[in-house]
């Protein structure tokens, strides 16, 4: 009883450390805010004068699901870039050499990535809502989709913390962070798949950023849902988003939570 | 009372062989001194002990607990300050210090408190509430010294406190680092300075490619390392009386030269002091510009101890 005591209030103050160290960051914070609209003005303007999506369609409508999907990915980096300079400056070890719960460290890591993704979502969503995007399909179906949202940036978030701890060095994290951009290019984020070329129509297809894309625009009930024959994960794409976070919580929690219990 | 052991620990990272079979036997409430050139296997060796690295071989224990059978028992008595200052550089100080000592479980009136005592006593009230990357490299090694001391351990593991300070900084991280002895702390601690393990430690192990290759009490390490006279002279005739007197103190041949009427010999014998030198000097009738006499470097150390030089301390960071 004591140990899961400890174990939760070890992880709520890796929770507290994290939320605390971005209040000292104003930057980071006004970042967080600006990328959203940024985004959403740019994309959604800039390419939206020039992508056709379907008969009659309004781009900002299309693009905004695939921006609150990009803006996980993109946030997802920045928290693998804050794992890497932890452990690079030693933080990490002296957190593993305290009498603290194993798993305290990735959970709260985890935990807090989770909090700053929701605000950043509720962000997103009014930008949205201002340039003209709406959920249609009801409450049930929205909030549906935005625990969808939140379930991959956690998987997600899985991934971060691992890579994070390997990398090692603040530097090194921020040069793989563009690396992500294939993630999100080669997909149905900014534009529909048909017209690729083949190989890269495969990849985008199968692309578990497409299938969270579509996934939120089936729920929204915005428009880019293919009609028809789609290859599996974008004909079932909640199914597909659900199965791909299954696969990588269970493949990165174990590997996080062992980098930090065991010695190595 | 041994608080630490290790009995003939292994590591092997690719094809470095970082530990290979060093033993150690510290004694509870001591400083304990491990020094050696970078890639020696101090830091992976402190790591061991730490319960951060897993070893090939050899046993370790802490305060009677095995370091890799018990490893939360070993935790609740030690802490880690590595070489670098592992700080959230965005928080303040007291913040860094009240988040660790609510990870240590004190409820937080009790890490409030701590924090605020801590950086009295260590000379940080007055940067207390800056961000910690505002400090000085000098104020992050302190800070980070004293966040392990907000529950006091039973060891203290530090690598190399002091690389890359200046030496006023230096100084007022022994001064802290002695505070902690007095309060029945034991401290291991490496270090690539001879001078540092001197002044701080009671017992020295010298460790090379993984081993200790020497140990023993700083005076026995001197009395079997030596050290050396450096000796300036104010003209050329000077040189030769010089060199000559000072053969005769220590029997070896002293270096000379000549372009700045130096002139530089090791000693052994453990008797030799500063005012015996000058004495020596006087009588050959030699008035000396400056007179040093000062503890082999590290390079002599292993120069000594292995009959190679040692390799070449990291450039300091």
């Amino acid at each position: 009883m004591t140990t899961i005591r400890h174990g939760l209030g070890d992880g709520a103050m890796i929770v507290h450390r994290n939320l605390l160290q971005l209040r000292h960051s104003p930057g980071a914070i006004a970042g967080a805010v600006m990328f959203p609209l940024a985004f959403v003005v740019l994309f959604g303007y800039v390419f939206g004068s020039a992508i056709p999506v379907g008969q009659g369609a309004n781009y900002r409508e299309y693009l905004m699901p695939g921006l609150f999907v990009m803006g996980i990915v993109m946030g997802v980096t920045a928290s693998m870039i804050e794992v890497a300079g932890d452990t690079g400056l030693g933080v990490m070890d002296r957190l593993r050499s305290m009498p603290i719960a194993r798993s305290a460290v990735p959970f709260g890591q985890t935990g807090s990535d989770l909090i700053v993704a929701t605000a950043t979502l509720v962000l997103m969503a009014a930008t949205g809502l201002l340039v003209g995007w709406r959920a249609h399909n009801g409450i049930a179906a929205t909030a549906a989709a935005f625990g969808l949202l939140l379930l991959l940036q956690y998987a997600m978030s899985w991934i971060a913390i691992y890579l994070g701890t390997l990398v090692k060095n603040k530097e090194t994290a921020a040069k793989l962070g563009p690396l992500t951009m294939p993630l999100t290019m080669i997909s149905n984020v900014f534009v529909p798949i048909d017209g690729m070329p083949a190989v890269l129509r495969f990849l985008a297809e199968w692309n578990p950023v497409s299938a969270a894309v579509t996934a939120c625009r089936e729920l929204f009930g915005n428009p880019g849902v293919p009609t028809g024959d789609a290859t599996w994960p974008l004909a079932h794409p909640v199914l597909a988003t659900l199965a791909w976070c299954a696969f990588i919580l269970a493949v990165f929690v174990p590997l996080s939570i062992r980098r930090f219990a065991r010695p190595y | 009372m041994e608080i630490v052991t290790a009995e003939g620990l292994r590591r092997r990272f690719g094809r470095t062989q970082a530990l290979d079979g060093l033993d150690l036997a510290v004694p509870a409430g001591t400083v304990f001194g491990l020094l050696g050139p970078n890639g020696a296997g101090k830091t992976t060796a402190v790591r061991a002990l730490a319960t951060l690295t897993a070893l090939d071989g050899g046993r370790a224990t802490v305060a009677g607990f095995d370091v890799a059978r018990r490893p939360a028992e070993v935790r609740r008595r030690i802490r880690l300050t590595g070489q670098h200052a592992a700080l959230d550089e965005t928080l303040t100080g007291r913040e860094n210090l009240y988040l660790f000592g609510r990870l240590f479980h004190l409820g937080r009136a009790d890490a409030r408190r701590r924090a605020t005592e801590l950086l009295e006593r260590f000379d940080l009230a007055a940067a207390a509430d800056r961000p910690v990357r505002t400090y000085s490299g000098g104020m992050r090694r302190r800070l980070d010294l004293i966040s392990s001391l907000i529950v006091p351990p039973a060891v203290l593991f530090l690598d190399e406190p002091t690389t890359g300070l200046d030496p006023r900084s230096r100084n007022e991280i022994w001064d802290t680092i002695r505070e902690l002895v007095t309060q029945g702390a034991t401290v291991l601690l490496t270090t690539q300075y001879l001078e540092e393990a001197d002044r701080l430690a009671q017992h020295i192990a010298v460790v090379d490619h993984g081993r200790v290759i020497a140990s023993g009490s700083p005076g026995e390490l001197k009395a079997a390392l030596g050290g050396r006279i450096d000796v300036v002279v104010r003209t050329a005739t000077d040189l030769g009386t010089a060199g000559g007197a000072l053969n005769a103190m220590t029997g070896a041949t002293p270096e000379i030269d000549r372009d700045r009427l130096r002139l530089s010999v090791p000693f052994s014998a453990q008797s030799t002091t500063l005012p015996g030198v000058v004495r020596g000097l006087e009588t050959a009738g030699v008035e000396p510009v400056d007179v040093a006499v000062r503890l082999p470097s590290l390079d002599e150390v292993f120069l000594t101890l292995t009959g190679e030089p040692g390799r070449t301390p990291e450039a300091v960071r």
